[in-house]
């Protein structure tokens, strides 16, 4: 293609972006770095206060009706199927950047694709009546993503599923973690994008084509035609997107837009924004030293945006409440890092998006995530600590282990997983539950709390006492068995959503030629680490209900745990995340992509611990399992740096998909005041990833605030009372009752 | 050799300066009605790890040190294991860790062979923090069972000797909350020349249930944390902060 030159790219440096679709070679020539600190932010201005006054107001309306406060039921979601829709139709000229999913604020989509069971359930569940006509149309004349893979599923694949040993799994729910380069929308217009994707259709013609030729050229017919949509959407706000944003305003807008389209389209269950901060600094430094943007209007526009973020919303039914608690929809954003020349990348613009938290309060969305290194500006690491301590709103990843994988541009698709953003996305795969293949290895494979036969009929260990070499060599089998079937079962997941509910308008801003990775997922870690030990290190002995099958353990003598860096445990830990992969990485996976796996729960071990029975560690059947990679609750006996240490051993290398970790810390036990706070944390981290850690959550308060917040939930400070948990953040107040228990029966790090 | 160790803390911050890693000592003299330590008096009831032990397990969190972090011996006494102490400290100074004692004082003497064996100590310690529990010698009876006299000895010689300390305060309603005895306090540490920081750590009642598990009644039942005003005022008395 011709080398474009627009007006509005003017002042912009560089030339290679301008030749190809490169937003990383646009960023690297023209951002600014800033190393100063957080002096110069603005408050919130009077329409910021205004607006998000009113849309306070609405959420409380939403808690008031239980959740939800309005839906729709008659027209199918798409990217032009309402009509323009404002905060406040008295307001909307105060609002900065435009554009909602429906035509009302707050109100939830109804999004059939994924499966018309679960958009009609969803309604119900909150009273709504959903439409007969869509009934028909979406049974008898359309088929459903979740119809699909069902039709295909084998009965194995169903009794696993069942049987929750492979849990969570997107054939209920949109896939998500598939993040559009939003940014290209405001850099290059659509008219140009549409240009791009036409010569791609052109060029992947091939001689004697065939069926993955034929998909591929669907899909492309179906990018141009989202990117159409795109403007026919921003047009009904009277906006033009079909040529670059001209100024910091537009750009903003613009690159809404590109986002509003995908949560217009898909109700993924991650669906992320992607690293935008630095992005649309250049077009904010632009505008000042034009002397046409003052700071305040800078920070209004981004105030207004993150407003946006903080709207999207989803219909979900009850069995997906339960896996994703309190409503989230990770819109994750990304600030900082390192670039690959060496300078860091932090903007003014990464300080304005996380003062959103204290001009509009502390909120679980957007996901906030500081991509972290110690050699980022001392200013701004204390900055974020601080915000931390204030808010528990943001979460860390390491930079320093991400950049050499994913290079300088990637943004995280969900809570913590990375992909180069507009070259690469990710097959979802939710998880696979460890600690109940441990149970399934003692037992030869029946459930222990079904007594069905799930796995084929393996032979079970018969002893009174558990010997560590028999276990290990039949959890190994099991676990063989497992990876197998999950993958096998993702596979028929990620034909069906690409054939009954593809992403295209997502797709439509990222490269024809896009690299995919395969992102299983493990549960249980901690539990399986732990109960390894215990057969290792004490002596484990089993207790057999009438028809033979291991119900319960008693332990005799002390064991190592996981989480108190101490390697005997920590050992176990490595082995078992290096042997899951190298499992999962003898198999097939669909359309050639990468398989990675995560060790990340979300709320979700609520509900897996529920299905696990008694596990060798102690853990009594039905709790809750520890979420991510975090260590079991009260494993840590030696405080939190050492419960660090035990989780930084993990290679990150052999879990690309992320390992979640999760650290409360109450504020007596970091410093004396806020200072001393902000300075310890920034230790904390800097140790931390400094090891090759990869994420952290960081919340600070104490148990008391929690117990307070779960018995007063009607108290004014617990509105916008935000935690992080795995992987995602969350108002606290919207937790199942269940699930705050288990949040604050995890340790909190204090001490007298 | 071997320390009798009640337990150790991976991330204490609080404990001096920076992040640090805290060896709570068992065994102290002392028995301050406000102690939310009770489980650390007795030093047979620890766990004898040598220093070279604790050293190699306090080292796996230099990351975390930087610039300022370091060790914290805090208990019980350390003082009363003084021998054990030196030898942690002269290899934690071999590599070039920050060494702090949090100490009451107690066994301080001029007398030898105590004495001999602190001042080999202090070539080998970065900063003491010293706990003044109470400033009026009768009432420090009262609340800790035992004199003062020698706790602000030691305060005064480590003045002569320009050792670097914090001095922390224990505000107790009922005990040592007066300004009497604050601007008594005060004027004391105003005679010394090595003080870095004052601090004021007020009451709470955390380590009550300890008492009842060891079957000791707690002597400072019923009375409650003192109240943000109180420790204000103390602190405005005591003009804490770094100085």
């Amino acid at each position: 293609m011709a080398k474009a030159n627009f007006d509005q790219w003017a002042d912009f440096k560089g030339h290679l972006w301008k030749e190809e679709v490169n937003v990383r070679d646009f960023i690297q020539h023209n951002y600014t770095q800033y190393d100063g600190d957080e002096s110069f932010l603005a408050g919130p201005t009077e329409a910021t206060d205004k607006l998000w006054g009113e849309l306070s107001k609405l959420q409380k309306e939403e808690r008031a009706k239980g959740g939800v406060l309005d839906m729709e039921t008659e027209v199918v979601s798409g990217l032009t199927a309402y009509g323009p829709g404002y905060i406040n139709e008295e307001m909307k000229d105060l609002e900065q950047v435009v554009g909602l999913q429906t035509d009302k604020p707050l109100k939830r989509a109804f999004m059939p694709y994924g499966g018309i069971k679960m958009a009609e359930q969803a309604c119900t569940t909150y009273g709504y009546t959903p439409s007969e006509k869509l009934h028909e149309i979406f049974t008898k004349y359309h088929k459903t993503h979740n119809q699909a893979v069902f039709d295909i599923y084998t009965p194995e694949m169903k009794k696993a599923r069942h049987n929750k040993i492979i849990t969570g799994l997107p054939d209920t729910y949109g896939r998500g973690r598939i993040v559009g380069d939003y940014r290209r929308v405001a850099l290059y217009g659509i008219d140009y994008l549409i240009e791009k994707k036409q010569s791609d259709f052109i060029e992947y013609e091939r001689h004697g084509m065939k069926g993955t030729d034929f998909r591929l050229r669907e899909e492309i017919a179906d990018q141009i035609r989202a990117l159409n949509g795109m403007k026919e959407m921003a047009a009904s706000y009277g906006y033009d997107i079909s040529k670059p944003a001209t100024n910091a305003k537009e750009a903003v807008q613009w690159l809404y837009f590109g986002y509003l389209a995908a949560i217009k389209t898909q109700n993924g269950a991650a669906m992320s924004v992607g690293r935008i901060s630095t992005f649309l600094d250049i077009y904010i430094q632009r505008d000042m030293e034009k002397g046409i943007l003052t700071e305040e209007q800078a920070q209004e526009l981004i105030d207004h945006i993150v407003m946006k973020f903080r709207m999207v919303k989803f219909a979900r039914i009850p069995s997906y409440n339960e896996l994703f608690s309190g409503d989230p929809v990770w819109a994750t954003l990304e600030m900082a890092g390192i670039g690959m020349d060496g300078r860091h990348m932090v903007t003014k613009n990464d300080y304005r998006f996380l003062h959103t938290l204290e001009n509009m309060g502390p909120s679980p969305e957007p996901n906030l995530t500081v991509l972290y290194s110690s050699h980022l500006p001392e200013n701004f690491k204390k900055y974020a600590a601080y915000i931390s301590v204030k808010t528990s709103s943001i979460q860390y990843e390491n930079d320093d282990v991400m950049r050499p994988v994913w290079g300088d541009d990637y943004s995280i698709c969900c809570c913590v997983s990375a992909t180069e953003t507009g070259k690469e996305i990710q097959f979802f795969g939710a998880r696979a539950n460890l600690a109940k293949c441990l149970l399934y290895a003692i037992n030869g494979g029946v459930d222990e709390k079904t007594k069905q036969q799930v796995s084929p009929l393996y032979r079970p260990i018969t002893s009174e006492y558990l010997d560590y070499d028999e276990v290990m060599e039949k959890y190994d089998q099991m676990m063989e068995w497992l990876s197998k079937l999950y993958v096998d079962t993702l596979n028929m997941i990620h034909y069906m959503h690409d054939k009954y509910y593809y992403e295209a308008a997502e797709m439509a801003l990222i490269d024809t030629n896009v690299r995919r990775t395969f992102a299983t997922g493990i549960a249980g870690f901690s539990h399986v680490v732990d109960s390894l030990s215990a057969i290792k290190y004490a002596k484990v002995k089993v207790i057999r209900d009438e028809d033979g099958v291991a119900t319960d353990f008693e332990v005799e003598g002390d064991f190592p745990r996981y989480g108190n860096d101490d390697d005997r445990a920590d050992d176990i830990a490595v082995w078992l995340l290096r042997t899951f992969m190298s499992k999962l990485k003898k198999c097939h996976t669909y359309r050639n992509s990468e398989p990675t796996t995560s060790i990340l729960t979300i709320t979700s071990n609520v509900v897996y611990g529920k299905a696990t029975g008694s596990l060798p560690d102690g853990r009594k059947g039905g709790e809750p399992l520890a979420p991510g990679a975090n260590p079991s609750y009260g494993a840590e006996m030696n405080g939190l740096l050492a419960s660090l240490n035990s989780v930084a051993k993990l290679p990150y290398e052999q879990a690309l998909d992320g390992i979640s970790n999760t650290q409360t810390i109450s504020p007596g036990a970091l410093g004396h005041d806020d200072d001393e706070r902000k300075n310890n944390l920034v230790h904390v981290l800097d140790g931390y990833f400094d090891q090759g850690a990869h994420h952290l959550n960081v919340n600070v308060f104490g148990t008391e605030k929690l117990i307070d917040a779960m018995e007063h939930p009607e108290k004014e400070e617990y509105a916008n009372f935000t935690i992080r948990v795995s992987g995602y953040a969350v108002k606290f107040i919207d937790l199942t009752r269940e699930q705050q228990l288990d949040v604050i029966a995890r340790t909190c790090h204090d001490r007298m | 050799m071997e320390g009798y160790i009640h337990s150790t803390e991976s991330f204490g911050s609080v404990d001096g300066p920076g992040v640090r890693f805290v060896i709570f000592v068992s065994g102290c003299p002392m028995r301050c009605q406000f102690c939310h330590n009770p489980d650390t008096w007795n030093m047979q009831a620890g766990e004898k790890k040598s220093a070279d032990e604790l050293l190699k397990q306090a080292l796996r969190y230099r990351a975390y040190w930087k610039d300022g972090g370091g060790i914290t011996v805090s208990g019980g006494e350390p003082l009363m294991q003084i021998d054990f102490l030196l030898e942690l400290f002269k290899k934690a100074k071999e590599q070039g860790i920050h060494t702090t004692i949090d100490t009451s004082g107690a066994p301080f003497t001029r007398e030898e062979p105590f004495f001999g064996k602190f001042n080999e100590l202090m070539k080998y310690t970065d900063l003491l923090l010293v706990d003044i529990k109470h400033i009026d010698e009768e009432q420090h009876k009262i609340l800790t069972g035992r004199t003062n006299k020698n706790i602000l000895d030691m305060a005064e010689y480590l003045s002569e000797i320009g050792k670097s300390v914090w001095i922390r305060h224990v505000l107790v309603p009922e005990r040592s909350d007066y300004d009497e005895y604050l601007e008594k306090l005060h004027e004391f540490i105003k005679t010394l020349k090595n003080v870095e920081k004052v601090e004021i750590l007020p009451y709470h009642t955390l380590g009550e249930y300890k008492w009842k598990e060891l079957g000791y009644d707690y002597p400072l039942a019923g009375i409650d944390p003192p109240s943000k005003e109180r420790i204000e005022n103390a602190n405005r008395i005591l003009e804490t902060g770094n100085m």
